[in-house]
Order: structure tokens, then C-alpha cells, then sequence
């Protein structure tokens, strides 16, 4: 699902590496954590996934594409299989909530009969039905996150991308994150999310990658937050 | 790809950056306005060279008793260098499409002609005025050939070209022209300079909208055509303003207020607007999209 092949990342204006010879892969249906202190490299990844950035040296492989040769027409059709979600949710601010939903359905020129069906669904699955007319402002910040994750789960992707998804979020909020992005796992997405949230990782139980300075110290499957000595 | 979606876009766009999209437009107008009145001007120069070099003749005037010119040293013109500057000019065919020769008696029926209501009249006899062979000219920019072979031959007073007044006369327009041009690219680049501008306000003041298009794969196609179409279609109204304008220069200045008082030329018709009109119209819509194309490749970027 998304292999990483000695994947070295230099940004141009810095010296130090910010990925440093990673490798490691993560299979289909899996929930993956990556933690690890600002700056390990955590977002690097992410970026690189999305194809956001290129390796300097190395090679990304994400569902089966070598990202190195996609041409760069060809980067639309793998973010359609990739949801995105942020800590700073990115909603449209003066759309409501079913309107937020159905851009993103939009911009990829999805008929409008289609958006009208599943826009409603995929709403009921994070929990917002009756809410769709609300505007951004006028929901708690747990609300918007569902929201985004309606967004970024309403093509059914193969894989699902959460940059500390829980970061502005109070804890009881935070575990009713985890239990939606959980059950968006079960539905068969495969969900790789970074995080400082020592307690959530703790309560899943999931695989853990632990980055530090670029480099991967420590992958454990069914792993905790607690750093590697 | 959703035409309704894209329509309501560009609607928003439109109206959030009114003020930018009111100034990109009066500046494609006024841009496009002075290009197209250069063209008329051109229109016109070409369809008064047309015109005249139709009519315009070389004189070549022949010596007469007192001429004073040093090739007329030898007195009158002879008969037998009257025959020689016409077979001279026959052998020029077929430069010279038309040889007419004047005598004194008609070049004085002339004159008493043209200036039938002037005293003048009363004091030239028929003898002041000079013979002259009147030449009209397949080419009349191939005057030096003529001028060349008889000026200074004896028994010529003086080859005179009619063109050479005319010419002043077009350099004046021409170089109003080059004015009026020089105007519009000025004002073209400050146009294509503006819609830079414009382009990279919308594309910063709609980041949010195009961020999370790139993240939920929407191709390029797609987040730049609204900002693509919002930029051609204020240069359409633009270039259509223009060609407003330029139809009404045609109907105020030139047939209103030119045409009745310079009866004896002809001016640029209806069908020289019509074809500067699209020209006007492509030049605009083509500047503000290559424009808009290229900011929107740097600011856009997947």
C-alpha cells in the first residue's frame, strides 16, 4: 500500500536531512501511528505520500506507483484514493456543512445526482446527520473534524492520511475522533496518522512508527506512545 | 466536468474582486480602443494612398522663352527634344502606363479653370505657362526612375512629382499612427500587468478553495478555469467596449465630422471596422488568457 524504499528527504534551504534513509512499509487495512517530537520527520512523510514533495534520494511507492516516475497530470488520480485530514480541519468557511462536503465532489466533476446520494450517507457515518445546513462557525471543533473527515472519506479511499487530527481537540472530543477514524479503518481504509497524543496511541493499541531526527527508531506493531530508550 | 459548477465560480470570483475585475476590464478598453483606432488610422492612410496614387501624375515641364533653370540655357524646348522626351518616355513602358502631353493653349484653359473666380486670371498669359508632358505612373513609388532619366536634360525645365506633397501629408498620418500604437502596447503591457496582478490577488485570496481542490485531486485543468475564464471574460467585455468605442469614432469623426468637410478623398468604410473588430477582440481575450496562464502556473502550482 505504501512502501518506503531508503528514502532520504533534503529540503533545499536546510542541511540536515529531514527523512534521513527511511524505510518501512505499511500493508492494506492497516492503522498506523507516527509520533515522535516536532520536526522527526512525521509531516515529511505524510507530504511525500501525497506527493506533495519528492524524495531527494530514494523511492515512494503508493498503491503499487513508483511516485518518483507519476507524471505530473497523473497526481490527481492518486490524491482521489488518499483522504487528508488536518489539524486545522480546512473547511470553507462560508459554505455549510453538506456544501463542504460535496466540493470536494465537485472539483473532481462528480455528477450531481451522485454527490446528492452519498453526500447524505457519508455525513450519517461521521455522525452529523441533521447538521448539514450548519456553517463552520456555528459547530464545536470536534463537529468541524468530523466534517473534514466526511470530506476527506466521502470518495471511499484506499487510504486515509491524519495529521494530528486530534491536535486542537479536548481529550473526550479527541477519543470520539479515534472511534470514527477507527471505524472508517474497519470499513477497509487504510489509515496512517501522525500524533503527539500519548494517551490515544496508548488506548489503541495499533502499529507505531516512531520517528526521531529522521530517522525510524522504533516500529511496533500493537505498540505505545512512550519513546524508545 | 461540471459547467453549472465552473459558471457559479467564475460568478464568484467575479464579484468578490469587483473593483480588480472593473479596472482589468476599462484598461483592456481603453488598451484595445487606442489599438484599434491605430488600425483605422492605417485603414485610412492605406485607402487614401489607394485613392490618390491613383490620380497622382509626374509633370515633366518642358522650357519655355525667359525659363531661367540652367538646362533651359539653350531657350524654348525644340521640337526635335519634344519627340525625343516622348519616345524617351514610351520606351519606359511599361512604367509609365499613360503619357498625356499639354500644350501652353490647354495648360492655360486649365489654369483659367481652377482659378475661374481669381483675378490672378487677368494678369498670366498663355505664353507664361509652360508645356508639360503629363506621365501617370504604374507604380507611382518608382518616381525616381523618371525623375532620374529626364531631370536636368535640356530642354526641361523641371520634373515635379505630385506624390511628394501627398507623402508629407501621409507621414503626418503615419506617424500619428505610430503614436497611437506605441499608446496601445504601452497600455497593452500596463493591461497584461494588471490581469498578472489580478490573477495572483484571486489566486491568494481563494488559497483556502484551491488548497483543498489540489488535496482532493482536482486537476489543474479544473482549479485554474474559473480564474482563466473569469480573466478572458473581463476581456471580452473589455475588447467589446473597445469596438463600441471604435464604431462610434467611425460614425462621429469620420463620417459625421470628416467625410462632408473633405468631400474630395476617400475615408476607411464600414468594412475596415469589421475587420478590426476581431482582431481587437482575439488580441484582447489572447493577451488576458496567456496572462492569466502564466501567473496561475506559478501560483498554482500542484
Amino acid at each position: 500500500m505504501i512502501l518506503f524504499d531508503h528514502v532520504t528527504k533534503v529540503y533545499p534551504s536546510q542541511q540536515r536531512p529531514a527523512l534521513d534513509d527511511v524505510s518501512l512499509e505499511i500493508e492494506k487495512g492497516e492503522f498506523v501511528f507516527l509520533v515522535g517530537p516536532s520536526g522527526s520527520g512525521k509531516s515529511t512523510m505524510l507530504r511525500l505520500v501525497l506527493r506533495e514533495e519528492r524524495p531527494t534520494k530514494g523511492q515512494v511507492w503508493v498503491l503499487g506507483k513508483d511516485l518518483n516516475r507519476l507524471s505530473n497530470w497523473k497526481i490527481p488520480t492518486l490524491r482521489r484514493q488518499i483522504g487528508t485530514v488536518f489539524q486545522d480541519f480546512r473547511l470553507l468557511p462560508n459554505k455549510t456543512v453538506a456544501e463542504n462536503v460535496a466540493f470536494a465532489l465537485e472539483v473532481i466533476g462528480k455528477p450531481k445526482s451522485h454527490i446528492n446520494k452519498v453526500v447524505p450517507e457519508v455525513l450519517e457515518v461521521v455522525g452529523l446527520e441533521g447538521k448539514e445546513g450548519r456553517r463552520p462557525d456555528e459547530l464545536s471543533g470536534g463537529e468541524q473534524q468530523r466534517v473534514a473527515i466526511a470530506r476527506a472519506f466521502v470518495n471511499r479511499p484506499m487510504i486515509l492520511i491524519a495529521d494530528e487530527p486530534t491536535g486542537n481537540l479536548d481529550p473526550a472530543t479527541s477519543v470520539g475522533i479515534m472511534k470514527l477514524l477507527d471505524r472508517i479503518n474497519r470499513l477497509g481504509t487504510t489509515v496512517v496518522m501522525s500524533t503527539h497524543d500519548s494517551q490515544i496511541v496508548d488506548q489503541m493499541r495499533r502499529r507505531v512508527i516512531e520517528l526521531e531526527g529522521g530517522h525510524v527508531v522504533r516500529d511496533q506493531s500493537r505498540g505505545v506512545y512512550g519513546y524508545a530508550q | 466536468m461540471r459547467a453549472t459548477f465552473v459558471a457559479s465560480e467564475v460568478g464568484n470570483g467575479l464579484r468578490r474582486n469587483l473593483t480588480m475585475t472593473l479596472a482589468v476590464i476599462i484598461t483592456v478598453a481603453v488598451s484595445l480602443g487606442l489599438f484599434g483606432a491605430s488600425l483605422l488610422v492605417r485603414a485610412q492612410v492605406s485607402t487614401m494612398k489607394d485613392f490618390w496614387y491613383d490620380k497622382v501624375e509626374v509633370s515633366i515641364f518642358l522650357c519655355s522663352k525667359g525659363s531661367d533653370t540652367p538646362s533651359c540655357a539653350g531657350g524654348a524646348v525644340t521640337a526635335a527634344q519634344r519627340d525625343q522626351i516622348k519616345s524617351d518616355l514610351e520606351s519606359l513602358r511599361p512604367l509609365v502606363q499613360e503619357i498625356y502631353y499639354e500644350s501652353k493653349a490647354e495648360a492655360y484653359e486649365r489654369f483659367k479653370e481652377q482659378f475661374r473666380d481669381s483675378p490672378i486670371v487677368d494678369n498670366v498669359t498663355e505664353k507664361a505657362l509652360p508645356e508639360s508632358f503629363r506621365v501617370k505612373l504604374a507604380d507611382p513609388t518608382q518616381y525616381d526612375v523618371v525623375a532620374s532619366a529626364f531631370e536636368g536634360r535640356p530642354g526641361i525645365e523641371q520634373v515635379n512629382d505630385q506624390r511628394k506633397v501627398l507623402d508629407k501629408f501621409f507621414q503626418i498620418l503615419g506617424g500619428l499612427q505610430l503614436i497611437a500604437l506605441l499608446i496601445a502596447i504601452l497600455m497593452l503591457i500596463v493591461t497584461v500587468l494588471l490581469i498578472v496582478n489580478t490573477m495572483r490577488v484571486a489566486a491568494f485570496s481563494r488559497r483556502r478553495e484551491t488548497s483543498i481542490m489540489r488535496l482532493v485531486g482536482a486537476s489543474n485543468f479544473y482549479i485554474q478555469l474559473p480564474f482563466l475564464l473569469e480573466a478572458a471574460l473581463a476581456a471580452a467585455l473589455g475588447a467589446i467596449l473597445a469596438i463600441g468605442a471604435l464604431a462610434l469614432m467611425k460614425t462621429v469623426i469620420v463620417d459625421g465630422l470628416l467625410a462632408p468637410s473633405f468631400q474630395f478623398t476617400a475615408f476607411v468604410g464600414w468594412d475596415a471596422v469589421l475587420a478590426i473588430a476581431p482582431v481587437m477582440l482575439i488580441t484582447g481575450i489572447g493577451l488576458a488568457g496567456l496572462a492569466a496562464f502564466f501567473t496561475l502556473r506559478k501560483y498554482l502550482r500542484v
